[in-house]
This record gives C-alpha cells, structure tokens and sequence, in this order.
C-alpha cells in the first residue's frame, strides 16, 4: 500500500525526524489557510499523487506571495498530473501540501527496504539527492551506499555513520545524520513499510538536516496491525477494478490489452498472460482467483473483466487441484448467464473431475471453446479476437 | 530415492485442528503411506485429543519426543505462523513446511535471521520449505501440503518452483507424456523464505534417482538467476527452465508478494537470458515444459 507525502512526512514527524512545517490542503481556500498559519515570505505547494516524478510534471512549485499560492493552488488543484509513472493519462490532483520554503546547501538520497538476497534490512545512501535513483544505480552505481541491518540488532551507530560519513555530509552534521537514518530504520520496522525513502534529504544553510520529500509503501500482509496506516489509504489513488476485485478476495491487475484472463494461482495467471502474448494477443488483465473459487466467485471476477470496455474475449485458465474442474464450470457457466457474455470464451480445465467439467461446459448449449493445453487456449482465443 | 521426504518420514501438524489444516490433513493421510506418517499434531489447547486417530500434542518438542517425527508442516494462520516456524526449529526438527499465505514479511525476516543466528551458535539445522508454497510430494510415497496427488506419477524427474499451480501444470505435462517424477517441490511465493531455487537444485543434483529438474520461476527478486549461476559451474544433469511474468508490468505485485520486478535484474526476460546462459533449456511457451525435458532424457 502507498501513501501520500504529507502522510509519510506525519510518520517521520512522530518518529521525530526533522521535516518542514507544512500542511495537506483539499481546497484554494485551505492552501491560503494553511500559507497564512505557515508564515514567511516563501511558500512551496506541492500535488499530492501517488506517483513519483511531480516536480518535472508541474506538480510542485514555489510561491512567492499569498497571491502566488492562491493561482498556484488553483492551477495545480484538479489538474492531471503526468509523471513517467502515471502512463499518458496522468492523476487527478485531489490534495496538496503546502509547505515552508527550505533553505537546501546540499540534497541527499536515503532509503531503507528489505533485501532478498541477504534476508536483511538495506539501508541506502547516496550524494546524489534530489535525482531518479534508478538513474544514478544505472549511470555510477558506486554512488550508492549500502548497509545490511540484522533486524536482530538493529542500525547500528557505526553503520549509520559509515553511510552519513561517506555520502560526504559535513563532519559537524553527521551525528544529526545519523540520528535521522536511525530514525527513519526504526519507522520502517515499526510500520511494517516495505521501502521508507526520502529523496532529498537535505542539509540546510544552519548545519540541519531534514527530509524534504519522503516516500513509503507498505507490507499488505501487515496492515491488519496497523489500523493507522490504513486510515491513510486514499482509494482515489487505486484502480477502481483492482478495489473492486479486492473486496472479493480476487487478485487482479489492469494491463492493456484486449484478452481477460481468469486463472487460478499467481505464476499460473502470469504464464497464462505470457502464452497470450507468445501467440500474438496482448492479455488485459491479471486475474488470480485463489484457492476456494466459488461460482460466486468466478462471476464477479466476470463482472470486474467486462467492465474494462477493451476486452474482447475471455480465456479462463483452471489447474483443478483442490478445487475441482466441475465447481469451476458450474461458475463459469452461472457466470455467462448473470452477465450475459457477449464476447469469445475459452475454457482451459485441467486436473480434478477435468472430464466432468468439460461435460458440464459441453451440455449448457453455450457457445463456449474448449482446449486442452494452454497453447491452445492461447491460439483460440486470439483467433477469436482476432 | 527422493529429497526431502519419502515414505519413511514421519510428520508433525502444526494447525491440525484449523479447517485447513484438518482438510489436508485428511488428504495427505489419504495418499500413499499417508496414514502411517502423519502421527501428530499440535495445539496446546487440545492437548490429550486427536483429530481421526492422530493424536494431539501441547508442543511441537512433545510430538517429537512421543512420535520420534521429524518434518513438520504448518497451516497455522499467518499471524501466528512465523512463530510457529520457530517453535518446529527450537524443537529441532530436520525439516518445516510452512504452507501457510500472507505472512508480514517483517515476521519472516525475523524468524530467518533468529534461524541463522542459532545455526551459526552450533544449534542444530532446521531446513524451512516456504512459507505461502504447496509443499512437497514424493509420488507413491508421501505427500506434505496441498498438492493434487494424483496427477504425480514415481519417477526419476525433479521439479522446483515458487509457484503451486505452475507446479502442477508442469507435474501434469509429466505424467501426461509417461515421465513420473522423483520429488516435486514448492519453494513458494514470498519473498522472505526457507530453501531457495539453488538450494532444491543441489538436492537434485545428489539424489541418484533423479535424472534431470523442471526448475519454474517467476518476476522478482535473485534467486533463480542464483541457481542458475551455481547449475552452471555444478550441475550434472539436464536442466528446463521457465520464467512466469514475461508481461508482467514493473513496479506491480503479481498476486504473489513476492512476484515484483523491483530493478533491471529480475525481470523475465533477464532471468531467462541468464539461465539459457547457464546451459539450462529455456522455453517461453509454459505448455512445453514436458515436452522439452522429454527430449533431453
């Protein structure tokens, strides 16, 4: 789960790393509240989406005055923010954040995730603040520090200044540096985050550091302890069919192209797209439906397919194992009938009461395509779109 | 023979009394020498009871010491699963199974390194299979997890994947082609796990009655171009590899948590160049899987 920047800015502020005063803003009106209650002469108002690259989108700018805020606020509240990660189509601006201006010397990157590899915590740094991280690890990868936590023990003093120290932070701001990487370590765990960013860190003119834009997502698996990183969910920000999906225990992802797919099982739903493309066609979506599917089931995964207007045609997908291939066609079947499916349907059952099911397929009349393998099912179905 | 398990294993349920757990345990029972090695279960609050003639213990250390079990697997609910886990390797167990989907990956990270730190102090070595994976099957002999049984066929073909279903799909071309398999393991999808890719690979490389692998992985994460790293310099039999997740989107969880593309490494394409590398068969075509290993045996 993502949050927004001024929400990640709260955790750091509780975990008491140093962020600028600032505040979330719905409204014109609440932008020029929150510049009047902020004071000074400088002001930053920021889009707040969930993706990454605002600034080079126009999504943050510098104000100047209360008059700027207020034709800033205006222009960027409700504008569709296009970043390199929000596809061409770009995120509507709900929120803002309205900010202090900051007085940067220097910009830093920090992060803190979970490394596979080791089983460990990675905290990361770099000199390169404020720049896509991607680029820097592509162009001067040495650039980048990391260390590896034993979530055991914890950031220890020597790690934490063996990377404030070698990123270059001036000898007399390195104990402050250190106690915001310690810091931002210990939000991570206590929240359950899967990556806690702040990119930049910056040291300011006095000798101070402090994150000026902070980034966190956070572990699905661990949001049922943690209530209040929930709270901060903001469904705006989710595609409507994935909430959609996700209120029936379906796992689903919207893609491009014009076949809907329903499998059951993660790696099985994925080769079941791969073969889609291997035999010309571009899959529209992503569709685990787990383990107990039920007819219920298989006709909201249905509903949620059709609703993308793209799509095409169907290719359902099932290694009956548990699940046996005559429940999944009884679904299927109750499925066509409630949304009275218009487009190609091809079936793919294998394992469990295999024979039955296609039986049950065969005698309901409807038009459905039968295949055995999933190459075949693959070949059918983009015929059939074709 | 097989790796891992065989008919002589004796296992240990942890969440026998849950309904998943009683569910699969009932199958497992059921299949091959099931009814004479699932002897215990555990829930310290039905202690002195059984569930079908299996009977129940307070702990994991007293099922071993009165049933000389050795294997555990475990379908207790995620938040409770990481202990668990730790509960079968501080009663010092060969080998845990954790079946069990959606455990906080913090939970995991914590329980591996806990696991690490004791092996490192001279304590014994609890292998760990998973967690959120299907098990692993020894056709005609026994069955630990939540596999269909009877699309598995004995044979001499070891096959490892962190996917259940693409398990099963590749078991399926298997049988349907006549090639039975020596062992067939779930590694499973998270990200934070037990035995890896590499470590299955060299389990199979040793085990005489296994003649060559179907070695599955999916988007995400080092492991398989790991494995494949170590088969090349290592291996001494015939290797098909596939990759899930070809149009899988960067920065997108594939169902699996740990199904991510996070960097340029760990896409499907990277990791099938890797292995084709390595000397492994690749296919991008999931449906030739069977056919492929047929070839080369």
């Amino acid at each position: 789960m993502k949050i927004h920047e001024y929400q990640a800015k709260e955790l750091l502020r509780a975990h008491g790393v140093p962020v600028p005063r600032g505040y979330a803003a719905f409204s014109v009106r609440e932008a020029e509240e929150a510049a009047a209650k902020l004071g000074g002469s400088v002001w930053v108002v920021k889009a707040q989406i969930h993706a990454g690259g605002r600034g080079k989108g126009g999504g943050v700018k510098l104000a100047r005055s209360a008059a700027e805020v207020t034709t800033l606020a205006s222009q960027i509240l409700g504008m569709q923010l296009v970043t390199h990660q929000t596809g061409p189509a770009g995120q509507k601006v709900r929120r803002l954040l309205v900010e202090e201006g900051a007085d940067i010397k220097k910009e830093y990157y920090v992060a803190v995730l979970t490394d596979r590899a080791t089983q460990k915590v990675c905290v990361m740094a770099s000199s390169e603040g404020g720049m896509d991280i991607e680029e820097v690890a592509h162009a001067t990868p040495e650039k980048i520090l990391k260390v590896f936590v034993d979530p055991l023990v914890g950031l220890t003093d020597a790690q934490a200044t063996e990377l404030a120290s070698g990123i270059g932070v001036p000898a007399a701001s390195v104990p402050a540096a250190v106690d915001v990487l310690k810091k931002l370590y210990a939000c991570y765990m206590d929240t359950d985050a899967s990556l806690a960013e702040i990119n930049p860190l910056i040291l300011e003119g006095s000798g101070a550091i402090k994150a000026l834009d902070a980034k966190f997502n956070f572990d699905a698996n661990a949001l049922y302890r943690h209530p209040e990183i929930v709270a901060y969910r903001d469904l705006d920000e989710e595609d409507p069919a994935e909430i959609e999906a996700s209120k029936f225990d379906l796992s689903y992802i919207s893609l491009d192209g014009n076949i809907g797919c329903l499998v059951n099982g993660a790696g099985l739903a994925m080769a079941t797209m791969d073969t889609i493309k291997l035999f010309g066609g571009e899959p529209a979506n992503f569709l685990d439906v787990g383990g107990g599917a039920s007819a219920e089931k298989v006709t909201e995964a249905f509903k949620i397919m059709l609703k993308n207007k793209s799509v095409k045609g169907i290719l359902v997908n099932i290694f009956g194992g548990i699940m046996k291939c005559d429940t999944i066609a009884e679904g299927v079947i109750a499925a066509c009938k409630a949304v009275n499916l218009q487009v190609p349907l091809v079936v793919r059952m294998k394992g469990t009461n295999e024979d039955l099911g296609k039986q049950m397929l065969k005698d309901s009349g409807l038009p459905i395509i039968s295949a055995d393998t999933m190459a075949e099912a693959a070949t059918k179905i983009v015929k059939a779109v074709a | 023979m097989s790796i891992l398990i065989d008919k002589n294993t004796r296992v240990i349920t942890q969440g026998i009394t849950g309904k998943t757990g009683q569910f699969h345990t009932r199958m497992c029972v059921a299949y091959a020498n099931g009814k004479n090695c699932f002897v215990a279960g555990v829930n310290p609050k039905k202690a002195g009871e059984d569930f079908e003639g299996i009977p129940i213990f307070a702990s994991v250390k007293d099922a071993k010491q009165q049933t000389g079990a050795t294997v555990s697997v475990i379908y207790v609910p995620p938040a409770g699963a990481a202990a668990a886990i730790w509960e079968a390797v501080e009663a010092e167990l060969d080998l845990a199974i954790c079946i069990t989907e959606g455990i906080p990956i913090k939970d995991m990270l914590e329980v591996r390194n806990k696991m690490k730190r004791r092996q490192a102090q001279g304590g014994k070595k609890t292998l760990l299979l998973g967690p959120n994976c299907p098990g692993t099957i020894t056709p005609d002999e026994i069955k630990i997890g939540i596999m269909p049984g009877h699309i598995h066929k004995k044979g001499r073909v070891g096959v490892v994947s962190r996917s259940g279903t693409l398990t099963y799909e590749a078991v399926a071309q298997l049988t349907e082609l006549g090639i039975g398999q020596s062992s067939a393991v779930g590694i499973g999808g998270d990200p934070i796990n037990g035995l890896k890719h590499i470590d299955v690979m060299k389990l199979f490389n040793d085990d005489p009655e296994t003649d060559a692998v179907i070695m599955i992985g999916e988007i995400g994460g080092p492991d398989e171009a790991e494995a494949a790293r170590w088969c090349k310099e290592h291996m001494k039999k015939p290797v098909v590899g596939f990759i899930a997740g070809v149009t899988a989107p960067p920065g997108k969880r594939m169902g699996h948590a740990g199904a991510l593309i996070s960097g340029g490494a760990d896409t499907a394409d990277a990791k099938l160049a890797i292995m084709e590398a390595c000397g492994f068969t690749v296919t991008r075509n999931p449906s030739e899987m069977g056919r492929l290993l047929k070839g080369l045996i």
